[in-house]
């Protein structure tokens, strides 16, 4: 099949007139070509948008401010942990000037410090990659890679979008109340949630609400939409590893979400109308017996949030894995290594993430049977995921490897994402998780698998992708720079963080772990000893630096959606999957005509073709199409 | 066509009238059962549950065509079912489990 | 390109999009509902012996509500079949059965709350215990209609089932005697605290219901004349979620009121 190659600006031509004028341009301005309808006005093209491209930008960039703005509020506890009790240089004023007491001289206040440990972690989680992995590039991409028109539901798609901004600003709002944002950890855990005396928590309830609400809407689109919408001749064993993963994140999200909206509903209850859902009877607080009915139980909540807690955790992974894949065999120009493997252990992933959940609660005094049991599915979970990670792996055996800065970020995924694997093993045994829970291991784990796992293949995504969205590249060399400095300082953030939970320094202590040192308590035994502290400050400065090798990537963004080197044609990558054969820009309806796909999705050098690659919908000429 | 529309929507009225006394027989065993002192509580529990169950599968299998939907919709809520029983065995099953052999 | 299945089912699948798309919001429904009932389960198995409210709740305006609900349920499922068959005068009749019913529920349900609302109870400065209906209150004093028992009798309060005809009587107390006063509201104990959670959000799903069944059965109307076809899915897609609605009081009924 000919690729069209296409001139900038887009739309090559007028879309019939009777089709409501709602186009799905992405968020950049180049509009000037009226085709003898009406243009919609601004609010429905760029705001009300029901285009699931347009969608898909929308959450791109919101969670992107989302995840800059939870990075910041990292760095100024990281300059408390570094230097406890010394005003922040600079932004300490302002601070004060904004938030008032709990900044008092520039100072991050114990209180403040638990409000941007909790927010942080809300924020990322909830705001920014979730948002960006699942909802941001699986709006985009998955109606074209199946060759769908759009989403089933289009128009539950925009209240999806709506109410997660919506949420997000009940986050962020949270920090201006008297009392300021919530204080009790991202995982909100009674009865500290319900016995701060703000209303912080309120506030990050509701805003867990709305957020809870748009995933369920947008779960919903996304698995009517993989499996109703599919293209013909797109069977399920035709899919992009992409799509297979997007379908069971919705799966995970539509039902791992809702006993947390409920566990949060019952907190907000105990929270607003001062039930005891999650108190214990005798509960004291300051001293003095609560004003409650007592007889809640504060586990229940954390079974009900640890429900949701886990599979949370394979929806930050499993899109990122998906890209990934994605990018690699695109720039292997090979086929990817064991796709069944990779299905069959997906699916696998999904349904197991439901029933490891109490691995976060191997200290709340678990008997052994029932730790025996979650110790044992989680171990089991672990297959499936090597199982991924080394077909990965293995499909780049005997490629012709091209490395551009998506392919970069993808290769940089699979160490990063295996030493996050494999320090999670003896946090899956009960009888060492003893030692190192609530640890900076734990802390150094998930972030290995988040930060330099998932965030890296979603920066190979917005780079690989980022041609089909503008018809522009991004600056090749600044992405090249992006990779090497993020990777560095990612690393020198944290691997000594590993160092610092196997010695005890223990999470969420504002002071660093000054309270717990050799040279706080000189003769203790088993403090930590200066270097361990130290490492603070070593942490600081990459930190630091990781925030400023983001300023490249964040320039080259912007700039080269007006001024980046244009494509020569629709697919630059030479990619077989769908969302490649269409125009630059794909217009409102994505194809003109249905495409008929006749070939699995990684048919890269195949013997005989003339082209190291062919498209899905090219059709098999020697035989004929395989249907289902 | 409106002659069996007509007969159409008789016949769909009696069979509903017939689930409506069944749930309405089911509520009442399930009260009876309730007021009644059959065995201890779990008994009682166990056998009211039971019922309920069986005035649930009523309106699921009548009146939301569940006997008669696609297979599609049955996977999805089999692994609902299952994934409920999950969260609810398992939490159960957490909250009652202590350590043994702690005490001296 | 048009969005495909809208309407018509795809093949393989034999469902049209909108179907499937409320069974797996009930599907995710299911679960919150389930989070909720295993909330109760637990704190119910972890109360202590004794403590746990029996005949609380009033087994017949229950039993009146399980009724009118499941009626409602019926007459939505008529609705629909009056749709498929044409006949939009009865649809219209049947589903304003299912609103008035829907109303009638939350009315039951409203006079429930407030009679746990007015109901107090009362710790007395020497130890006693006054429990009743608030019958008026001013500075002095609390009228209540109900009984007085001793401090140490306080389980007699929970198993009212047990308790066959308690006389209520009218009970004064004096404002300087009382070291607490409560009503049966969320923060009571665990069990109103679940009841009101639990039938409150059941009433919300009854309301957001209603919403949608009366845009159907008014303004929504209006896609009788242009898309029929369309117009009857959505009736079967809110008819759906409102069999759903009456799944869960079948569930909380019995687990609330009668066990």
């Amino acid at each position: 099949m000919e690729e069209n190659v296409q001139q900038f600006p887009p739309f090559r031509e007028p879309p019939a007139p009777e089709v409501h004028a709602e186009h799905g341009h992405p968020g950049h301005a180049e509009h000037e070509a009226h085709h003898g309808h009406h243009e919609p006005a601004f609010l429905s093209k760029y705001v009300f948008s029901t285009d699931h491209k347009v969608i898909g930008i929308q959450y791109g960039m919101v969670a992107l401010l989302f995840m800059l703005f939870g990075f910041s509020l990292m760095l100024l506890m990281r300059w408390q942990i570094a230097n406890p009790g010394k005003a922040v240089p600079f932004i300490g004023l302002l601070l004060e000037k904004v938030l008032g007491q709990p900044a008092a001289g520039g100072v991050i206040s114990p209180e403040l410090y638990n409000s941007f440990g909790a927010m942080h972690g809300t924020i990322m989680v909830f705001l920014g990659v979730v948002p960006l992995a699942f909802a941001a590039f699986g709006n985009y991409v998955v109606p074209l890679m199946i060759g769908a028109p759009d989403m089933t539901f289009p128009r539950v798609n925009m209240a999806s979008f709506h109410a997660f901004f919506l949420g997000g600003v009940v986050m962020l709002v949270s920090f201006f109340i008297p009392g300021g944002a919530a204080q009790a950890g991202w995982t909100s855990y009674s009865p500290l949630a319900t016995t701060i005396p703000t209303n912080g928590q309120a506030f990050w309830l509701v805003g867990m609400v709305l957020l809870i609400t748009s995933s369920l809407l947008g779960a919903v689109n996304f698995i009517a939409t993989i499996i109703q919408l599919r293209a013909p001749g797109m069977t399920w064993m035709r899919l992009p590893f992409f799509v297979w993963a997007q379908f069971v994140t919705a799966f995970i999200l539509l039902l791992a979400f809702p006993p947390l909206e409920a566990a949060g509903l019952l907190q907000l209850m105990d929270n607003v109308a001062h039930t005891s859902f999650f108190l214990p009877t005798g509960l004291a607080v300051g001293g003095r017996l609560a004003d409650i009915s007592g007889g809640g139980s504060p586990l229940l909540w954390q079974h009900l949030f640890w429900f949701l807690g886990h599979p949370e955790v394979y929806v930050l992974i499993l899109p990122a894995m998906g890209i990934v894949c994605e990018v690699i065999a695109n720039n292997t120009r090979k086929p990817i290594w064991g796709y069944k493997s990779l299905v069959y252990s997906v699916l696998f992933v999904g349904f197991l993430s439901f029933i490891v959940w109490a691995h976060h609660m191997y200290m709340t005094g678990m008997g052994q049977r029932i730790a025996t049991f979650f110790q044992a599915t989680t171990m089991i979970i672990s297959i499936p995921s090597v199982i991924i990670l080394t077909c990965l792996f293995i499909s780049l055996w005997g490629g012709s490897i091209r490395f551009n800065t998506p392919m970069l970020f993808a290769l940089g995924f699979l160490p990063m994402f295996g030493i996050g694997g494999l320090t999670g093993l003896p946090l899956g045994l009960a009888a060492s998780d003893l030692y190192l829970h609530d640890t900076y291991y734990i802390i150094a784990h998930f972030h290995y698998v988040v930060a330099p796992g998932t965030i890296f293949a979603l920066f190979a995504g917005i780079y690989f992708w980022f041609p089909k969205m503008t018809g522009r590249r991004m600056n090749e060399y600044w992405g090249r720079v992006h990779f090497w400095c993020s990777f560095t300082f990612m690393n020198i953030v944290f691997m000594p963080m590993f160092l610092q939970g196997i010695k005890g320094m223990l999470r969420r202590m504002s002071d660093g772990g000054a309270n717990y040192s050799a040279a706080r308590v000189p003769g203790a035994i088993d403090t930590l000893p200066d270097s361990i502290i130290q490492l603070n400050h070593t942490i600081l400065w990459a930190a630091i630096g990781l925030g400023l090798a983001q300023l490249p990537f964040i320039i080259n963004l912007f700039w080269s959606i007006k001024h980046g080197e244009k494509v020569n044609s629709d697919n630059p990558w030479g990619s077989t999957t769908l969302e490649w054969q269409t125009p630059t820009p794909p217009p409102h309806g994505n194809f003109k005509i249905e495409p008929q796909v006749a070939r699995g999705p990684y048919e890269y050098s195949v013997p005989g073709e003339s082209r190291d690659f062919s498209p899905q919908n090219e059709p098999v000429v020697k035989k004929a199409p395989v249907t289902h | 066509m409106s002659e069996s529309s007509a007969t159409d929507l008789k016949s769909s009225v009696r069979r509903c009238g017939l689930v409506f006394l069944a749930v309405a027989c089911t509520t009442a065993m399930m009260i009876s059962a309730s007021f009644s002192h059959i065995g201890g509580w779990p008994v009682k529990v166990a056998a009211i549950l039971a019922v309920a169950v069986v005035n649930a599968f009523l309106v699921a299998g009548f009146l939301m065509h569940l006997l008669t939907e696609k297979k599609m919709i049955f996977t999805v809520l089999l692994f609902t079912v299952i994934f409920f029983a999950g969260l609810l065995g398992l939490t159960l099953w957490a909250m009652q489990d202590f350590p043994v052999g702690t005490t001296h | 390109m048009d969005i495909p299945y809208t309407i018509e089912a795809r093949p393989d699948t034999g469902l049209y999009n909108a179907k499937l798309g409320i069974w797996l919001f009930l599907a995710s429904e299911v679960m919150l509902f389930g989070g909720l009932f295993s909330a109760y389960v637990l704190l119910r198995v972890g109360a202590p012996e004794g403590f746990w409210p029996h005949g609380w709740l009033s087994v017949t305006l229950g039993t009146v509500n399980t009724l009118l609900l499941a009626l409602s349920a019926i007459t939505t499922l008529l609705a629909w079949v009056a749709c498929k068959v044409g006949e939009f005068r009865k649809f219209k009749f049947f589903h304003a059965c299912t609103l008035l019913l829907a109303l009638s529920f939350l009315c039951v349900k409203s006079y429930e709350y407030h009679d746990k609302w007015i109901h107090y109870e009362i710790h007395l400065k020497d130890g006693r215990i006054a429990d009743g209906h608030l019958v008026e209150q001013n500075d002095q004093e609390v009228v209540l209609d109900g009984r007085i028992i001793d401090g140490n009798q306080e389980q007699l309060l929970y198993d009212l089932r047990a308790q066959k005809n308690i006389p209520d009587n009218e009970v004064r107390l004096e404002r300087d005697n009382i070291l607490k006063m409560e009503n049966y509201g969320p923060r009571h104990n665990t069990f109103t605290a679940i009841y009101f959670t639990m039938t409150g959000l059941h009433a919300l799903h009854i309301m957001g219901g209603c919403v949608v069944i009366g845009y159907l059965w008014g303004p929504g109307s209006r896609m009788w004349k242009t898309d029929r076809q369309r117009f009857t899915n959505r009736i079967e897609v809110s008819g759906l979620f409102w069999h759903f609605v009456d799944l869960v009081w079948i569930f909380l009924f019995p687990v609330l009121y009668l066990t």
